[in-house]
């Protein structure tokens, strides 16, 4: 069975139609990649996936469930967890503090006002987990807000995976990064891709990346899908090149 | 880390310290006891305001309802109903919370300036009724002929009603009981949801937080003990002021959090004890004592934006 089913939905704002009658299917352990020069509607098509907006019509299918009218903090429940385009983190917080909110709402103690210390280490012992895994370890005590931009980011990657979703939306994770740092995130999201058999769903403007990491990819132009397949196949597909990569090239 | 611990115990120690002690030194540096109370009793209704606006971030300018409605619940139980203290006060905090839990719903996916009008609104609507309607409630001459009874424990009795330094006492067990259960709130999980809200609302609600039903959560829990503040101001005054439900005086709960710093648990305390102190000195000088409050809040919030105990912090870490 498929993990993520979108089927054929439209999102109109007024007379502007930013996703027109698009499909896309994700099978477990998959990497996919969404493509597509400024203003194609990816965004867009990450929102109506994720809850953020809802379509104006079409259907979303998650592990099984129709969840096209769930509101986002149910789809999370669900397994499904997001990051933005602009990293969404608690500045103001510690990277610990700010993994162990997740951790405990993961855990589902999002109502506790109370908390053995049987369950308070358990949560300690996965944060502490986390921060080994992403490489945040030696920043632990730093305040968010005051870490460089590719720390934030992956600080916003590690939160979602603190979710233990089924399926990780990333939303531009490299945009904005230096060589290094886009080289760090992208070696991260391959050994979550490799190792854990993570699904992904990832949109990107670099084509190092994209053509690098994903199983197949999905071309948006103008709201409408224009392509879709293995990297091999968008290479050399020629609709894409003159919407899209001709033009980069350009 | 264990630095800063110890910086808290101290505060706290401190704190506690000089409420315990407050009726022993008081009228020697010119205050009076009632004065401590109230003191006291406002501390409580702005740390309550702050449980909202400075754990959770969100803004409510119409406080004064839920006060006025625990004012107003005490009193017209006490004068009409059962001349019972405590009866009047579980009547009073009742009237809060059930008035907050319902107009709560109404408005919790409202945000910002919105949020902030709509409880003026609603304020406003509690007010009026009071105000007018006269023969209950006593109009613009508010609730009066009525006073707090003393508590029969029926092996002792507790004279709050002829010695206010038992009064003192017994506003300041409450302060105590509902300061501890905001602040072992804020320390649990669900108090650390309320930050997140606070910090990035987006990202709470895609770590899969109803952020709408903790919202309306802490809302409740800010009016209820806003509601047990308005019945304890009753029973100080032994009287019920309409103006207890006016909108100024939830602003006045705002500047008060604002003043001492809302992002320090005590900063509220600070800040009633200052606007109290100097609303009561001042105000025997002249009129307009309120411009004097107006001018400090201003410089202190152009200057110091985390309010008078975020510069002694500064100080402390310098």
């Amino acid at each position: 069975m498929s993990l993520l089913q979108v089927e054929n939905v439209t999102k109109r704002f007024g007379s502007l139609v930013a996703v027109n009658g698009v499909s896309m299917t994700v099978e477990p352990g998959e990497l996919r990649a969404v493509i597509g020069p400024n203003g194609a509607g990816k965004t867009t098509f990450f929102n109506l996936i994720s809850g953020f907006q809802t379509p104006s019509s079409g259907r979303i299918i998650f592990a099984g469930a129709d969840v096209t009218r769930l509101p986002p903090a149910r789809r999370v429940w669900r397994g499904m967890a997001r990051t933005f385009q602009i990293t969404e983190v608690f500045p103001e917080l510690t990277v610990r503090e700010n993994l162990q909110i997740a951790v405990e709402v993961a855990s589902g103690f999002r109502l506790r006002i109370w908390q053995s210390v049987e369950a308070a280490n358990n949560v300690e012992a996965r944060i502490d987990e986390l921060l080994a895994m992403s490489g945040l370890i030696g920043k632990a005590g730093r305040l968010v807000g005051e870490l460089s931009h590719g720390d934030q980011r992956a600080t916003e990657i590690t939160m979602a995976l603190a979710l233990k979703p089924r399926l990780l939306l990333l939303d531009e994770p490299t945009a904005g990064m230096g060589d290094q740092e886009t080289y760090d995130i992208t070696q991260l999201i391959r050994n979550l891709h490799r190792d854990q058999k993570l699904s992904m769903v990832l949109i990107e403007h670099d084509m190092r990346v994209v053509f690098h990491l994903a199983d197949r990819i999905m071309v948006l132009a103008e709201g409408n899908m224009l392509a879709e397949g293995t990297p091999h196949e968008i290479a050399a597909n020629e609709a894409v090149q003159t919407a899209y990569l001709g033009k980069a090239a350009a | 880390m264990i630095d800063r611990r110890y910086q808290r115990h101290a505060a706290n120690a401190v704190i506690w310290l000089l409420l315990l002690t407050m009726p022993l030194w008081l009228d020697a540096v010119g205050g009076y006891t009632q004065l401590g109370t109230q003191v006291v009793i406002m501390a409580l209704a702005a740390t309550a305001l702050n449980f909202l606006l400075g754990y959770t971030g969100v803004l409510s300018f119409g406080h004064a309802a839920y006060f006025g409605l625990g004012v107003y619940g005490a009193g017209l139980t006490i004068k009409y109903l059962v001349p019972s203290t405590l009866t009047g006060m579980a009547v009073g905090v009742l009237t809060a919370v059930v008035a907050a839990a319902i107009i709560g719903l109404l408005i919790v996916h409202l945000r910002g300036i919105y949020f902030a009008m709509v409880t003026i609104a609603f304020g406003q609507v509690f007010y009026f009724i009071a105000y007018r309607w006269n023969n209950v409630t006593g109009g613009d001459d508010g609730l009066s002929n009525w006073n707090r009874m003393p508590i029969d424990f029926g092996f002792a009795k507790l004279d709050i009603l002829h010695s206010p330094v038992t009064f003192y006492y017994f506003v300041l067990v409450f302060f105590a009981v509902a300061v501890a259960i905001m602040a072992a709130l804020l320390r649990s999980p669900f108090g650390r949801t309320l930050l997140a809200i606070r910090e990035n609302e987006r990202r709470t609600r895609f770590l899969g937080v109803p952020v709408d039903r903790h919202i309306w959560l802490s809302w409740l829990i800010s009016c209820t003990f806003v509601g047990l503040a308005g019945t304890l101001y009753a029973l100080l005054n032994n009287f019920a002021d309409p103006h207890d439900l006016y909108w100024s005086q939830s602003g006045d709960f705002v500047i008060m959090a604002v003043l001492g710093g809302m992002r320090s648990f005590w900063g509220p305390l600070i800040g009633a004890a200052i606007f109290v102190v100097l609303q009561d000195y001042v105000s025997t000088m002249t009129q307009n004592w309120m411009s004097f409050i107006g001018l400090f809040f201003v410089l202190v919030v152009l200057f110091f934006p985390r309010g008078v105990l975020g510069i002694i912090r500064r100080k402390a870490s310098a």
